[in-house]
C-alpha cells in the first residue's frame, strides 16, 4: 500500500471512527435518558474515538517514514558480498547511491553491473516488505484505537476534557515547530561556518579590511588573492541601513502621526491602505527605479555641483530602500499611536495642550515602546534587503563612509557567492555562512536591544 | 479606534427631534461666571442637547444629575470645547465666559482650556513622572519660567488637591503607578496647576472607593471658595453633599434647576421627583 493510499484509508478509518463513538454515546444518553445525562455532548466521543484512530496510527507512519531509508540501506548493504563492503567508504557511497537511484529508476553515475542490478532489485523488494509491514501496523493501530476507545465510552467518560486536551497538545506542537525551525537554521548555518573558519582565521574574518573572494583555481591566475576581511561588507551594510532609516524614520513617523492625529475618517480610509500599497511593490522593481532613476539622477546633480559621484551610489539605493521601508514604520507607529486611549488625549486637550504639545508629550511617549519597535522591524527589513543593492550599490566592496561611493552589503555578497555552480570545499562558497551566521548574530542583538526597550519603557508607562 | 468606540457610546444617547421643554426654577444667579444661553448639541443630524440656558455662578458648584443618556456629560464638554474633538459634533447657541462666547470663531481653544480645566470620570494621569504630570501645563503655557517656578506650582498644586504629604517623597515616579483615589487627586492637582478659574467634573468619583469619594468631595469643599466647579454625577447623595445649585436633566432637556436643598427637598417638576426618589432613572 502506498504511503498516500496509506493515508487516505486512515482518513476513512477516523470518519468511521468518529461516527461509531458518536453513535454509541448516542445510544448510550437514549438507555440513560438524554444526552444531558452523559457527561460530554456526543460529538466529543466522536472526536475522542477518531483523535484516537487517527494519531497513534499516524505517528507510527511518521517513525516509518523517518527511519524508512536508513533501514532498508543497512539492510542491502548487510546482503552484499563482503569484497564490495570492504570499499573505502565514499566509494561504497558512491554505489549505494547508484543502487538507490538505479531502483527509482534515475540517472546512474557509472556503468552498470549485474551487481548493482541484483542489489536495486533487493532494494525494491526490501522496501515493498516494509511498506507492507508497515501499513498493516498502521491499520491495526487505527482499528485498535477505535476499538479500545468504543469499549470505554460510558456517561462518565470525560471525553470532552481529553478531547480539548488533545487540543492543547496540538497547540503546543505548532507553537514548538517555530522554535526547532530556528535552531535548525542556526545549527546549519554554523556547521558550514565553522568549516569556514577551520580554512581563514575568525580575525582575519571579524577584522581584515579587504574583501575579495574570489580564489584563484590555477597558480597563474591574476586578481584572485582570495582576501576574507568582511569589515568593507558590514560597513557598506551600516552605511545603507543607516541612509535608509534616515530616510524612513522620520517621514514615516511624521505620517503615521499626520494619518492618526490630523486625517480626518475618510482620508484616513484611502490614504493608509494607499501608503501600504508601497509595500507591496516587488523590491525588484524599487531595484530598477533604484539604478534606472534616482542613481543618475544622484550622478547628474553631483556633476552639476562639480562633485564626483559614482554611478552606482550607496545613496541612491540608501534613499529607494528607505521610501521602501515607510510603510513598516507609518503603519505600526499609525496602530500605535491609534490605540493610545483617548482618555489621555482628552487630559491633555483639557489643560489647553495644542494637537502637537499632546503629540510630542503625552501620545508619543506613550506609543514610544510600539513605536521602537516598528523602528527596529524596519532596521531588520533594511538589514536584509537584496535587490535594491544589488541593482543599484554595486558589487564592489569598498570600505568608506562617502554615500557617493559604490558599496555593498552583506546579503549581496552573500548571493553572489552562492549564485551558480558552487564547490562546498571552498571558502569562497562557505564564506557565505560565515556571513550569514555575522548577519543572524547582528539582527538577533537588534531585536534584544528592542526587547529590552519596549520592556524598559512598558514598566515606565503601564 | 479610540474616538470611534467614543462615538459609538454617544450614538447611544442621540434622540429623537422634537421641541425642548421649559425649564422649571431660576436659572439665573447674581454674579454668574458662565453664561449658557440656548445652548443645542448635535451628533450629526441628531440632537442631544436641546435648548439649555442656566448661569453658572462665582465660586459656586453646581451639580448635573439625571438618568444616563441625558445629556449632563456633552452639556458638560461644550463648557471648555471638549466637544471640539468629536467630528460629527456641532454646537449652537451662546455660551458666555467673560462676556464672549466661547463658540466664536475668533476665540483661542487653548487659553479657554486652560482657564476652564476638566476632571474626567476615569483618572487619566499622562505617562509621566508625577512631577512631569503637574509641571508640564504650566511649561507649555509659559506659566513658569525656571525650575523653582515649577518646583513651586507643582507643591501648591498638589497641597490644594491634598496630595502633597503622599507624594512628596516621590515626584519622580510614573503618575500611574499611584492608586485610583490618589490619580484622580493628581489629575485635579494638574488641572488646578494652570490656574484656571472654572473646573469641570465628569463623575470624577465613579471609579473610586468611597474612601477616596469622600477625599474627592472634602477637596470639592476647599476648592470651591477659589473655582467654580460644575459636577456632573449619578450619585444623588454626592450633589446634595457638595453643590449650592442643582440642574437635572432628562434626554437632552433641562428640567429643572435650583438650589440644591430646594431640589431635594421639595421638587417641583415630576420627573425630577422621580429621578430623586430613585422611581425613575
Amino acid at each position: 500500500m502506498s504511503p498516500l493510499l496509506l493515508l487516505l484509508s486512515l482518513l476513512v478509518l477516523s470518519v468511521a471512527g468518529f461516527l461509531i463513538g458518536q453513535r454509541k454515546a448516542l445510544n448510550l444518553a437514549g438507555s440513560v435518558g438524554g444526552t444531558s445525562r452523559l457527561h460530554s455532548l456526543p460529538v466529543y466521543y466522536g472526536a475522542l474515538t477518531a483523535l484516537w484512530c487517527c494519531l497513534p496510527a499516524f505517528f507510527m507512519f511518521l517513525i516509518w517514514l523517518g527511519f524508512e531509508q536508513s533501514i532498508i540501506t543497512a539492510l542491502m548493504v548487510a546482503d552484499l558480498p563482503d569484497e564490495v563492503r570492504a570499499l573505502p567508504p565514499a566509494r561504497l557511497n558512491v554505489l549505494i547511491n547508484d543502487i538507490r537511484s538505479l531502483a527509482s529508476g534515475n540517472i546512474v553515475s557509472g556503468e552498470i553491473t549485474p551487481l548493482m542490478r541484483n542489489a536495486a532489485a533487493q532494494y525494491i523488494s526490501l522496501k515493498g516488505i516494509g511498506q507492507m509491514i508497515t501499513s498493516v501496523i498502521v491499520l491495526v493501530a487505527a482499528v485498535a484505537g477505535v476499538l479500545l476507545v468504543h469499549r470505554r465510552i460510558k456517561p462518565e467518560l470525560r471525553a470532552r476534557n481529553q478531547v480539548e486536551n488533545v487540543v492543547m497538545g496540538l497547540l503546543v506542537v505548532c507553537s514548538t515547530i517555530a522554535i526547532f525551525t530556528t535552531i535548525g537554521i542556526v545549527l546549519s548555518i554554523l556547521y558550514e561556518a565553522v568549516r569556514f573558519f577551520q580554512q581563514i582565521p575568525v580575525t582575519d574574518f571579524l577584522f581584515g579590511l579587504e574583501w575579495s573572494p574570489q580564489m584563484a583555481i590555477r597558480e597563474d591566475q591574476v586578481g584572485s588573492s582570495g582576501a576574507f576581511g568582511a569589515v568593507p561588507v558590514f560597513a557598506g551594510t551600516i552605511l545603507i541601513s543607516a541612509i535608509a532609516m534616515f530616510v524612513a524614520a522620520p517621514i514615516g513617523l511624521m505620517s503615521a502621526i499626520f494619518l492618526s492625529e490630523y486625517a480626518d475618517r475618510r482620508l484616513r480610509a484611502v490614504a493608509k491602505p494607499l501608503l501600504e500599497i508601497l509595500a507591496g511593490i516587488p523590491t525588484v522593481v524599487y531595484g530598477f527605479f533604484a539604478a534606472l532613476v534616482v542613481a543618475p539622477m544622484i550622478r547628474n546633480s553631483g556633476a552639476q555641483l562639480g562633485i564626483d559621484v559614482s554611478s552606482e551610489s550607496a545613496l541612491a539605493a540608501g534613499l529607494v530602500m528607505g521610501v521602501m521601508i515607510i510603510p513598516f514604520v507609518s503603519s505600526l507607529s499609525d496602530d500605535v499611536i491609534n490605540a493610545v486611549p483617548q482618555t489621555l488625549r482628552d487630559g491633555a486637550y483639557s489643560v489647553g495642550a495644542t494637537r502637537s504639545e499632546t503629540i510630542m508629550h503625552v501620545l508619543i511617549p506613550a506609543a514610544l515602546p510600539g513605536i521602537v519597535g516598528g523602528l527596529l522591524l524596519a532596521v531588520s527589513r533594511a538589514i536584509g534587503e537584496t535587490m535594491i543593492v544589488v541593482m543599484a550599490a554595486g558589487l564592489s566592496a569598498n570600505l568608506t563612509a562617502n554615500p557617493l561611493q559604490a558599496v555593498t552589503t552583506v546579503t549581496v555578497q552573500i548571493v553572489t557567492l552562492l549564485v551558480g555552480d558552487q564547490e562546498f570545499d571552498s571558502p569562497k562558497t562557505l564564506a557565505a555562512f560565515a556571513l550569514g551566521l555575522v548577519l543572524f548574530f547582528g539582527t538577533l542583538f537588534l531585536n534584544v536591544i528592542a526587547l529590552t526597550v519596549v520592556r524598559k519603557y512598558r514598566e515606565r508607562y503601564e | 479606534m479610540q474616538e470611534v468606540v467614543n462615538k459609538t457610546t454617544v450614538e447611544k444617547r442621540i434622540l429623537a427631534p422634537r421641541d425642548s421643554r421649559k425649564t422649571i426654577g431660576t436659572i439665573h444667579v447674581s454674579k454668574p461666571r458662565m453664561v449658557c444661553r440656548n445652548v443645542n448639541v448635535y451628533y450629526g443630524d441628531k440632537q442631544a442637547i436641546r435648548n439649555v440656558s442656566i448661569d453658572i455662578g462665582c465660586n459656586e458648584v453646581l451639580a448635573m444629575i439625571g438618568p444616563s443618556g441625558c445629556g449632563k456629560s456633552t452639556f458638560l464638554r461644550c463648557l471648555n470645547r471638549m466637544n471640539d474633538t468629536i467630528d460629527s459634533c456641532w454646537v449652537t447657541g451662546e455660551i458666555l465666559f467673560d462676556d464672549k462666547n466661547i463658540y466664536d470663531p475668533s476665540i483661542d481653544v487653548v487659553p479657554l482650556r486652560a482657564q476652564v480645566g476638566m476632571v474626567f470620570q476615569k483618572p487619566n494621569p499622562f505617562p509621566k513622572s508625577i512631577y512631569e504630570n503637574i509641571a508640564w501645563a504650566p511649561k507649555i503655557h509659559g506659566i513658569v519660567e525656571s525650575k523653582s517656578d515649577a518646583d513651586e506650582i507643582v507643591e501648591t498644586s498638589l497641597l490644594k488637591a491634598g496630595l502633597w504629604e503622599e507624594v512628596k517623597d516621590r515626584l519622580d515616579q510614573p503618575g500611574t503607578g499611584l492608586s485610583g483615589g490618589q490619580q484622580q487627586r493628581l489629575c485635579i492637582a494638574r488641572a488646578i496647576a494652570v490656574s484656571p478659574e472654572v473646573i469641570l467634573m465628569d463623575e470624577p468619583c465613579s471609579a473610586l472607593d468611597p474612601i477616596a469619594t469622600a477625599k474627592i468631595e472634602d477637596l470639592i469643599e476647599e476648592l470651591k471658595t477659589q473655582y467654580t466647579i460644575a459636577i456632573v454625577t449619578h450619585s444623588m447623595q454626592q450633589a446634595s453633599r457638595v453643590s449650592q445649585r442643582t440642574a437635572f436633566f432628562h434626554l437632552g432637556d433641562l428640567i429643572e434647576v435650583g438650589m440644591t436643598k430646594d431640589i431635594f427637598t421639595k421638587p417641583s417638576h415630576q420627573l425630577t421627583e422621580d429621578y430623586i426618589t430613585g422611581r425613575y432613572g
